[in-house]
């Protein structure tokens, strides 16, 4: 039964005289405040602070003089997504990436323009927003062809692409081997959040399976090692681990080992979220169900190979929604570093508006934080849920 | 011609497949390079410790603290030791716990329940209020509703009043009993707002925040429990003719709290800990108290010890009651 507009309306809205007294209190407040904010957001607030400080934001006090190998990184990511997509989707263009395409095409449009960047600025914009396109377009068109075409044996090396672009990156920003060195107390903003966020989630991943394999291990010195970590971990507030990393890690060292305060924060950041981790994964073996293993075992494989094939796809599946939201969390965590004196995003932010040219312009200023930050984190879960899906082995494909 | 019954003996597995020796030599191993790492760093930390010359001592905390808290339950000056200090601290984030506790419960729970709603745009409202609160980080929030809300409210006459309720940029004020039990609300004196429960803005812009967020985290608890438990038993309950509230009350929530009750405490022990985050807005709590001794002392282990001993003991502590509630509402079968 296929109900009409206003008899749809009438149920969600006005089912019995209550909903519908209730529902005309909420629009009227919504209107309100959307009217409200939007004034004030068209009207009132200064979005200069933003404009003026939008490279600051984005990365800090990076040398302006080396920021070219920032914009080779972020053309190089447009690459790699533009050609991973490509591959992914193939020929088809679905109403998401359509959707997606037009989204980046008036993001790179507009948002050059609304941060006030100087031309040569914006139109390196435009460039790596069309390079990005045109690999989505091109491999979709020919990938599949050129892909089939190659050896298997180079064709299984692809996504080894992956980490190392991740290790040119790190390349490109801290320097050395060639490239004059950035030390890290001059990376900040958004470029120091990311690269926290990212570093400390391929550390922690690693750790974290070892860590619930080590807690559900029948080998008593493992097991109770590994609740001791976690429970101790978990039980304090990441604010007091990063304290501790920064007053105490300096005397746990040989004297003058101590490395620089940015990457004493993200070892205790990968340590903190390998924690987490481990009980997210350690609720996905929980759910292999014991014949697995078993079976596997019968079979004549070895501990690491029932781990290894067996065990683990399978756990990590089911783990995967919730590691997703630990890794989010983790991004939201990073904005902690601003309390232990850091430059992230938030840090940044706060210095911005320590200057007296810019006092009182907090709302601004957090909120451009708040929906960047809120984009950032849906994105991912979004991601999540994709992956959710096609991992999925009980849907038919 | 007799054939042995017995099976002719198996060789023996090597010594790396055998399952009697395997495990110990890799809990040796583990066990070994434990110790070594251990006895690396607290070798390391005796020496560079012994080196600054604050080897570990206690008798610290009895001096002079020198410094002043905004804020505190506790009766607190500059003359009291240290320890009186780090207590008043204890105090102080026990208090911005236990309000937090409330509100956040009450919050996510009309939440979740709104999410159950007959009222489509209530419905979509909690939705969307949950979406937004959880992506958000909540030291952002937090910063965000110190500095661009509560700071920038007007004072005296112009202030923010509700029936009861005064919110001024001097803090949060409310009716109640004053001496004699007789209800008194918020008063101007000289241009001063006076009332018998008084918040200050930093410990009022905490709360909220914390409660805010917490409490879409509780939403989503609170939802999950109700949606646990079948359809059946609410067309069930409906079918013998009790009211929607009655089968809330007596049916529904009874089995959705077997569910709720896990997953309520660890968004608890989370918000005991995001307490912490008070030092971003001003709120002298524990955190707050130990930075600034560690500052003045430069005791980093000592004072590290006593924070990780004191969150820890906090979150055993509503663990233990949690768990207590949790026993209270398991079905008892016989």
């Amino acid at each position: 039964m296929t109900l009409s507009l206003p008899q749809r309306l009438k149920r969600e809205l006005a089912a019995t005289p209550l909903d519908g007294a209730v529902s005309a209190v909420l629009i009227v407040a919504i209107t309100a405040a959307a009217i409200g904010f939007l004034g004030w957001a068209f009207g009132r607030a200064q979005w200069l602070v933003i404009q003026a400080n939008g490279t600051l934001l984005a990365v800090g006090r990076y040398p302006v003089e080396q920021q070219w190998r920032l914009w080779l990184l972020v053309g190089l990511l447009a690459a790699a997504t533009g050609l991973g997509w490509g591959l992914l989707r193939g020929r088809r263009w679905p109403f998401n990436d359509r959707l997606a395409s037009v989204l980046l095409v008036a993001l790179g449009l507009w948002a050059p323009a609304a941060l006030g960047l100087s031309l040569p600025l914006q139109v390196r914009w435009w460039a790596i927003t069309a390079l990005l396109l045109g690999l989505r377009w091109a491999f979709g068109r020919w990938g599949a062809a050129g892909l089939a075409r190659l050896h298997p044996r180079v064709r299984r090396l692809l996504p080894l692409g992956f980490p190392l672009l991740y290790l040119i990156g790190l390349w490109l920003i801290a320097g050395g081997l060639g490239l004059g060195s950035v030390a890290p107390s001059e990376w900040g903003g958004l470029l120091l959040t990311l690269l926290m966020a990212s570093l400390a989630m391929l550390l922690s991943f690693p750790l974290g399976v070892l860590l619930a394999l080590g807690r559900r291990s029948e080998l008593p010195l493992l097991r109770w090692g590994s609740v001791l970590y976690i429970e101790f971990i978990r039980g304090a507030p990441l604010i007091t681990l990063l304290f501790l990393g920064q007053n105490i890690l300096g005397f746990l060292l040989p004297g003058g080992l101590a490395p620089d305060r940015v990457w004493r924060a993200a070892a205790v950041l990968t340590l903190f979220c390998a924690a987490y981790l481990a009980e997210a994964v350690r609720s996905g073996l929980a759910a292999v169900p014991r014949g697995q293993v078993e079976a596997a075992r019968s079979l004549g494989l070895s501990v690491p190979q029932t781990l290894g094939a067996v065990v683990l796809p399978q756990a990590l599946r089911t783990a995967l929604p919730t590691m997703v939201g630990q890794f989010i969390s983790l991004l939201q965590d990073t904005t902690l570093l601003s309390l232990i004196g850091l430059l992230d995003l938030l840090g940044m932010a706060r210095s911005v508006m320590a200057n007296p040219a810019y006092l009182g312009k907090n709302a601004e200023v957090y909120l451009t934080l708040a929906v960047l930050f809120w984009c950032c984190c849906a994105a991912l879960g979004l991601g999540s849920r994709a992956l959710e899906r096609r991992l999925d082995t009980t849907r038919p494909a | 011609m007799s054939h042995s019954l017995e099976p002719a003996a198996a060789p023996r597995p090597p010594w790396w497949r055998d399952r009697r020796v395997m495990p110990w030599l890799v809990q040796a191993f583990v066990g070994l390079v434990i110790l070594v790492v251990i006895a690396f760093l607290l070798g390391n930390l005796v020496r560079n410790l012994t080196a600054a010359g604050l080897l570990l001592s206690w008798r610290w905390l009895g001096q002079p603290a020198g410094f002043d808290l905004s804020e505190s339950v506790l009766p607190f000056n500059a003359e009291m030791p240290y320890w009186r200090g780090l207590l008043a601290g204890l105090v102080n984030t026990l208090r911005a716990v236990g309000f937090g506790l409330v509100g956040a419960t009450l919050l996510g729970t009309l939440l979740g329940m709104a999410s159950f709603s007959s009222n489509g745009l209530l419905r979509r409202l909690a939705a969307v209020y949950v979406e937004v609160i959880r992506n958000i980080p909540l030291l952002l929030q937090l910063v965000f509703w110190y500095f661009v809300v509560f700071l920038s409210l007007p004072n005296g006459t112009e202030a923010l009043q509700f029936p009861g309720v005064v919110l001024a940029k001097s803090g949060f004020y409310g009716a109640g009993f004053e001496a004699g039990w007789h209800w008194q609300g918020p008063h101007l004196v000289n241009g001063v707002w006076q009332a018998p429960l008084r918040l200050s803005v930093e410990f009022t812009a905490l709360l909220t925040g914390l409660v805010a967020y917490t409490g879409a985290f509780i939403a989503e608890v609170v939802r999950g429990g109700i949606a646990a438990v079948p359809k059946g038993q609410w067309e069930a309950a409906a079918s013998l003719g009790l009211h929607w509230a009655t089968t809330l009350r007596r049916v529904v929530l009874p089995q959705a709290l077997r569910v709720i009750i896990p997953g309520l405490n660890s968004q608890y022990i989370s918000l005991a800990k995001n307490s912490s985050l008070a030092v971003a807005v001003g709120y002298t709590d524990l955190y707050s108290v130990a930075e600034t001794t560690l500052n003045q002392t430069g005791r980093a282990v000592e004072v590290i010890v006593l924070l990780l001993g004191a969150y820890l003991v906090l979150d055993l502590l509503i663990s233990a009651l949690m768990n207590g509630l949790n026993g209270l509402v398991q079905i008892r079968e016989r």
